[in-house]
C-alpha cells in the first residue's frame, strides 16, 4: 500500500504544484498586464464589494481571531476561480452529447467567455480581464505546445516534414504578403474610407493574421479525425509557422517603428537572415534541452518522485531559452517534446510516464479552455472596438481566398515529389482548415499604439477573423469532412504483425532505394536509425531501457502486458462479486469505482492487492531463462496460451483530451465472453479445487492426468512444481529497472513455489469461487465433456456459465477453429493453474 | 552518364520496358545508369555478388533476402529487364495505374504484388505460406541478440497465431493480405524514384 499510496501521492503532488504555480504566474501578470494596459480600471464589481466590507472590518484596531482578507488573495483567488468556471463549463457542454458532437469545445468555450464578460459588463461596463499577450505566451502557450511536441507521431511528422515545411514557410509569407498588399491596394482605392495607417502597417497586419494557429487547429481538428497524414501536415505547418510569424512580426513592427523613409537595403537582408537565425536557432535550443532533459531523466532512478517534474520544468526552460534569445520558442519546446519523447519513455518508469502524460494532457487542455474562453471575455470590451465593414470584410475574404489559392499552387508543387498525392479533397480540408485563433489576437494586442495608429481597428479585425474561422469554420469542418468522404483515421489494434512486417517493409524500401542508388528518405531514416542505435540511445537511455529497445519486442511486451493486465482486472472484477455474495472473511474492497483506462485499472489493481507490485513482462522472460529447460517451455506455453488478445485500442493520432481511453462503446461478443470464462474457470479453478473440492473432483482430475503425459508434473490436484503468480519481487537480481523499492509488481514466473497452494487470502482465487461457479463447474466440467473435441460446440458455449454486464470492456477473442483451449487442456490448465499472489497473501 | 546509358539501351527496349514497368523513359535510362555502374562484370547482367557490394546491403537485416528477390527462379544472373520487373514492385501507384482493364493483369506495383514481394522475401520455401520456421528465422534477422530465442519464438507464436485463420499454423498469403488489409502499403512499399 504504501507504494501505492507514494504513487498517487507522487502524481497529485506533481499537478497540484504545476497548476499551481501556473495559477499564481497568470494572477501576477494577468494584475501587471491589465494594469499596464488599462491603468484607470476600477475592480471587478464582485471585488469591489467584497474589498470595502473588508477595509471596514481591518480599521478597528483590536486583535481580531477571523479576518476577512480578500486583498490578500484577490488575485490568486479570482484566477482560480475562472479556472473553475471554465473546468466547468467543460463538463456542462459534455452532458449533451449532441451539442459537443455539433459544435466544437472551442466555439463553446468563446461563447461563454462571450456571455460572461458580458455579465461583468452589464454589472460594472469595465472589461475587468482580457487575454494579455504576456500571460498567454509565457503560461498558457507552452503546455499547449509541449504537449503536441511530446505527443507527436514522430514518423509521420519526419515522413511528411518537407510538405510541412514547404507550407509552414512558404504558405505563410504568402498568405502574409498577400493578404497585406491586397488590403493596401483595396486601402489606394479608397473604399475602406480614411485609414491611418501605410503599406509597411498593412504588411505588419497581414503577417499576424496570416499564421495558421496551433490552438485552434488543434481544438479542432481533434474532433474531426481525419487522417493521419492530413492532420499532421496541417498541425505540423500550424507550429513550425510560428518561426516564420515571429520574424515577419517583428521585422514589419520594427520597420513600422523605424519609419519606412529611414529603412535601408540591409534592413531587408538583416530581415531574411533573422528568419534563419530565429527557426534554426529555435530548434537548436529545442533539440539541446532534449538531449539535457534525455539526460537527466537517465539518471533519476532514486528519485522517481520528482522524475516527471523534469519533463516539465526542463521542456519550459528550453521555451524561456528560446524566448530570452528571442529565437522561436515554440520550435524550441516543439522540439524539445519531439526530440526528448523517445528516451524519456524509455526511461522513466511506467508510473512516471502515466504521470506525465496524464499532467501534461490536462496543463494543455486546460490552458486550451482558459485562451477560448479568454478570447470570449476579452472581446466584450468598448475600448478596443472600432468598426470599418470594408477593412474588416475584406480581410476575411482574402485570408480564405489567398490560403485556397496558396494550398493549392503548393500542393501542385508538392505532388511532384511526395509519394502519397494530396487529393483534391485533402486540399480542401487543408484551406479550410486554416484557423486563425490566440496568436494572432496575442500578437495584435502587443501592437504598440504609438506607433500603430489603428491599433484598435487591427485589434477588432483580428477578433473577427478569429470568431469566424473557430466558430464558423470550427463548426462546419466537420459536415464538410463527411460530405467530401475525407479518408478519416482509423482506431487500430497494434497488432504484432503490422509492427513486424512494417519493419520488413522499412528494410526493404531502404534496401531498394541502396540498389536503385537512390538517397531517399528510408536512406535518410535508415542512416539516422543506426546512428541512434550506436550513439545515442547508448548515451541517454538506461541499460535496462537499451536492452528492451527494440520496436517489435517493445510491441510484444505492450501487448502481454496489456494481457496480464487485462487479465488481473478480469480477475479482480470477478472477485468483488464474489466477496460480496460469498461473504467470505476476505475483506479486501473491490467495489471502488472502476475506470476505463488500462493504466487506471492497474492502480485499482495496486490499491486492491495491498503490495507493492510492478507489472514487468522483463522479469518473466529473465525468470524464464533461467530456469529449467522444460519448465521454461511448459510456463512459457502457458504464458503464452493464458494470455488474452489485446483488448486496448490505441490511436496512432494525436489527441490532446484523450488518454488513450479503451472504446467503452465496443459491442460485447457473447462467445468471447464465454470463451474468457471457460479459460478462467479452467485457469483459476484448480488452485480453489485443491482446497475445497470434493475427492470425486480431485479424482476426476487425476484420471485426467493419468492419461496425460505430463502427468508427472501434477499429484493429487495439487499444485504443479511452478506456477505463474502475481509476485513481489524480493530479490533484486534482477535488472536495475524494477528494484523492489520502487515497487512495482513484478509479473514473476517463480519456479518451484508452492505457495499457491495453501488457503489463499488474496483476492484472487476466493474470488474464483463463487457458488455460482462452482455450481457451472460442476455442472460441465469442460474437460469431463468433452475428452478429445476441446471446441465446445456452438450450443455448447451458450450454455457456458452466465454472462454479467461488466464484461463489456472486452475485446474480442479471435476464434479460430484451432481453440486456444484445446493448448490449456492439453497441457497446462488443470496441471499449471495460474494464481495470482499478491504480497499480503504470504 | 545518363547519355551514355540510353545508348547502350536501346530504344524498343526502352518502350517494353515503360510497358511492363510502368516507369518512364527518364527513370529507365536513370536506373540503366545505376545498373551499370553496380555491373562491375560489365557483361550486362549483375550477379550476386554485384549487389553485395553495396556497402548498405551489408547492415541491412533483409539484405540478402532482398538480393535474393532480384533473382527468380535460382538464376544467379539478372539482366537488366529483371532489374526493372523487381524494381517496378516500389513504384508508387497512380492515378493512371488505377484505371486499368480488369482482363489486363495487374501492374507490377499494385498492392498485391507488392504485398507479394514481402511475403516472398518470408517463404523460402516457396510453398505458399509461411512456417514459423521461416517467421523466425527473419525475426531472428531483424531484432537485436538481447532477445532470446525463447522471447522470439514466443512472438512468433503469437504472431502466426494472430494471423492464422485456417489453423495450419503458418500463414498463407491470403491471411498475410488480411493481417496487413489497414495498412497503408501502397505508401508504405513505394519510394519515389527519381524522374
Amino acid at each position: 500500500m504504501g507504494m501505492d499510496r507514494s504513487q498517487h501521492a507522487g502524481r497529485s503532488s506533481l499537478c497540484c504544484p504545476v497548476l499551481l504555480a501556473l495559477s499564481v504566474f497568470l494572477c501576477c501578470s494577468a494584475a501587471e498586464g491589465t494594469a499596464n494596459q488599462i491603468p484607470q480600471r476600477d475592480p471587478g464589481p464582485l471585488i469591489g464589494e467584497i474589498r470595502s466590507g473588508s477595509v471596514d472590518n481591518s480599521t478597528s484596531k483590536d486583535y481580531q481571531i477571523v479576518q476577512l482578507n480578500w486583498p490578500h488573495v484577490k488575485d490568486t483567488y479570482i484566477i482560480a476561480v475562472w479556472i473553475l468556471v471554465a473546468s466547468l463549463a467543460k463538463i456542462v457542454f459534455h452532458l449533451s452529447e449532441k451539442v459537443t458532437s455539433v459544435v466544437p469545445e472551442s466555439a463553446l468555450l468563446i461563447v461563454l467567455g462571450l456571455i460572461l464578460g458580458g455579465i461583468v459588463w452589464a454589472a460594472d461596463h469595465t472589461a475587468s480581464f482580457t487575454l494579455t499577450p504576456n500571460v498567454f505566451f509565457f503560461y498558457l502557450l507552452p503546455p499547449i505546445v509541449l504537449d503536441a511536441g511530446y505527443f507527436m507521431p514522430n514518423r509521420h511528422f519526419f515522413g511528411n516534414l518537407g510538405t510541412i515545411l514547404m507550407y509552414a514557410v512558404i504558405g505563410t509569407v504568402w498568405n502574409a504578403a498577400t493578404t497585406g498588399l491586397s488590403l493596401y491596394g483595396i486601402f489606394k482605392t479608397g473604399i475602406m474610407g480614411p485609414i491611418q495607417a501605410g503599406l509597411l502597417e498593412f504588411l505588419l497586419f497581414g503577417s499576424l493574421i496570416a499564421a495558421v494557429d496551433p490552438v485552434a487547429v488543434l481544438a479542432v481538428f481533434e474532433e474531426v479525425h481525419v487522417n493521419e497524414v492530413l492532420f499532421i501536415i496541417v498541425f505540423g505547418e500550424s507550429l513550425l509557422n510560428d518561426a516564420v510569424t515571429v520574424v515577419l512580426y517583428n521585422v514589419f513592427s520594427s520597420f513600422v517603428a523605424i519609419g519606412g523613409e529611414n529603412i535601408e537595403g540591409l534592413d531587408y537582408f538583416k530581415g531574411i537572415v533573422s528568419f534563419f537565425v530565429v527557426s534554426l536557432g529555435g530548434t537548436a535550443v529545442g533539440i539541446v534541452f532534449a538531449f539535457l532533459l534525455s539526460l537527466v531523466t537517465r539518471f533519476t532512478k532514486h528519485v522517481r518522485v520528482i522524475e516527471p517534474g523534469f519533463v516539465f520544468v526542463i521542456s519550459y526552460l528550453s521555451y524561456l531559452t528560446a524566448e530570452m534569445l528571442s529565437l522561436s520558442a515554440i520550435l524550441a519546446i516543439t522540439f524539445c517534446g519531439i526530440c526528448c519523447q523517445k528516451y524519456v519513455k524509455a526511461n522513466l518508469c511506467e508510473q512516471s510516464i502515466t504521470t506525465v502524460r496524464y499532467a501534461m494532457k490536462m496543463l494543455a487542455s486546460g490552458a486550451e479552455t482558459i485562451i477560448f474562453m479568454f478570447l470570449g471575455i476579452s472581446a466584450v470590451d468598448t475600448r478596443i472596438w472600432t468598426w470599418n465593414t470594408a477593412f474588416i470584410l475584406l480581410t476575411l475574404v482574402f485570408i480564405s481566398v489567398y490560403r485556397v489559392i496558396g494550398v493549392v499552387i503548393q500542393t501542385w508543387i508538392l505532388n511532384h515529389y511526395r509519394v502519397v498525392q494530396l487529393e483534391i479533397i485533402d486540399q480542401v480540408v487543408m484551406s479550410y482548415g486554416g484557423l486563425r485563433g490566440a496568436v494572432a489576437f496575442a500578437l495584435v494586442v502587443l501592437l504598440d499604439s504609438q506607433h500603430i495608429h489603428e491599433r484598435r481597428l487591427f485589434i477588432s479585425t483580428t477578433i473577427i477573423v478569429v470568431y469566424f474561422t473557430v466558430i464558423f469554420q470550427g463548426l462546419t469542418i466537420k459536415p464538410l469532412v463527411k460530405w467530401l468522404k475525407v479518408k478519416r483515421s482509423q482506431h487500430k489494434e497494434p497488432l504484432l504483425n503490422e509492427k513486424l512486417h512494417g519493419r520488413a517493409f522499412d528494410h526493404i524500401l531502404s534496401a531498394i532505394e541502396d540498389i536503385s542508388g537512390q538517397i531517399g528518405h528510408n536512406y535518410l531514416r535508415d542512416k539516422w536509425t543506426n546512428f541512434d542505435r550506436k550513439y545515442l540511445s547508448k548515451l541517454m537511455m538506461r541499460k535496462s531501457a537499451q536492452v528492451s529497445r527494440d520496436k517489435i519486442l517493445s510491441v510484444f511486451r505492450e501487448l502481454n502486458l496489456k494481457d496480464a493486465i487485462s487479465y488481473v482486472s478480469e480477475g479482480e472484477r470477478r472477485g468483488s462479486l464474489a466477496f460480496i455474495r460469498s461473504s467470505s472473511d476476505v475483506n479486501v474492497d473491490f467495489t471502488g469505482p472502476r475506470h476505463s483506462v488500462v493504466d487506471s485499472s492497474v492502480s485499482a489493481l495496486l490499491r486492491g492487492s495491498t503490495s507493492e507490485v510492478c507489472l514487468d513482462m522483463q522479469a518473466i522472460e529473465n525468470r524464464m531463462k533461467s530456469g529449467k529447460d522444460r519448465e521454461e517451455t511448459v510456463t512459457h506455453h502457458m504464458l503464452q496460451q493464458h494470455l488474452y488478445k489485446p483488448r486496448k485500442r490505441y490511436r496512432l493520432n494525436y489527441s490532446r483530451h484523450k488518454l488513450a481511453v479503451r472504446n467503452e462503446g465496443e459491442q460485447q461478443d457473447k462467445e468471447i465472453f464465454q470463451r474468457t470464462m471457460k479459460k478462467r474457470l479452467e485457469n483459476f479453478k484448480p488452485t480453489k479445487l485443491a482446497n475445497n473440492y470434493t475427492t470425486k473432483f480431485r479424482n476426476m482430475k487425476k484420471e485426467r492426468a493419468a492419461k496425460k503425459k505430463h502427468s508427472d508434473a501434477m499429484s493429487n490436484g495439487k499444485i504443479p512444481a511452478h506456477s505463474v503468480s502475481f509476485h513481489v519481487n524480493k530479490d533484486s537480481d534482477v535488472e536495475d529497472h524494477y528494484d523492489p523499492s520502487d515497487g512495482g509488481i513484478s509479473f514473476l514466473i517463480t519456479p518451484a513455489h508452492n505457495e499457491s497452494d495453501e488457503p489463499i487470502t488474496g483476492f484472487t482465487n476466493p474470488g474464483f469461487s463463487t457458488e455460482e461457479d462452482d455450481s457451472t463447474f460442476q455442472m460441465t466440467p469442460p474437460w469431463v465433456s468433452n475428452e478429445e473435441t476441446v471446441i465446445p460446440s456452438q450450443r455448447a458455449r451458450l450454455q457456458l456459465p452466465r454472462s454479467p454486464t461488466n464484461f463489456r470492456r472486452l475485446t474480442p477473442l479471435q476464434l479460430s477453429s484451432r481453440s486456444i483451449d484445446s493448448f490449456l487442456l492439453a497441457d497446462i490448465s488443470d496441471e499449471h493453474p495460474l494464481s495470482f499472489l499478491p504480497e499480503s497473501s504470504m | 552518364m545518363g547519355s551514355r546509358a540510353s545508348s547502350l539501351l536501346r530504344e524498343e527496349e526502352i518502350e517494353e520496358i515503360k510497358k511492363e514497368t510502368g516507369f518512364s523513359h527518364s527513370q529507365i535510362t536513370r536506373l540503366y545508369s545505376r545498373f551499370t555502374s553496380l555491373d562491375k562484370g560489365e557483361n550486362g547482367t549483375l550477379c550476386r555478388e554485384d549487389f553485395q557490394r553495396i556497402p548498405e546491403l551489408a547492415i541491412n537485416p533483409l539484405g540478402d533476402r532482398i538480393i535474393n528477390a532480384f533473382f527468380p527462379e535460382s538464376e544467379d544472373q539478372v539482366n537488366f529487364r529483371g532489374f526493372m520487373r523487381t524494381l517496378a514492385h516500389f513504384r508508387p501507384i497512380e492515378e493512371s495505374d488505377k484505371n486499368k482493364d480488369p482482363r489486363v493483369p495487374e501492374p507490377l506495383n499494385s498492392r498485391n504484388n507488392k504485398l507479394l514481394f514481402a511475403f516472398r522475401l518470408y517463404d523460402l520455401d516457396k510453398d505458399d505460406k509461411i512456417s514459423r520456421e521461416e517467421l523466425l528465422q527473419v525475426l531472428r534477422m531483424m531484432v537485436g541478440v538481447n532477445i532470446s530465442d525463447e522471447q522470439l519464438g514466443s512472438i512468433a507464436d503469437r504472431t502466426i497465431q494472430e494471423a492464422d485463420q485456417d489453423g495450419d499454423l503458418s500463414i498463407s498469403f491470403n491471411e498475410f493480405q488480411k493481417v496487413l488489409e489497414k495498412v497503408d502499403v501502397e505508401q508504405k512499399m513505394s519510394i519515389r524514384f527519381l524522374h
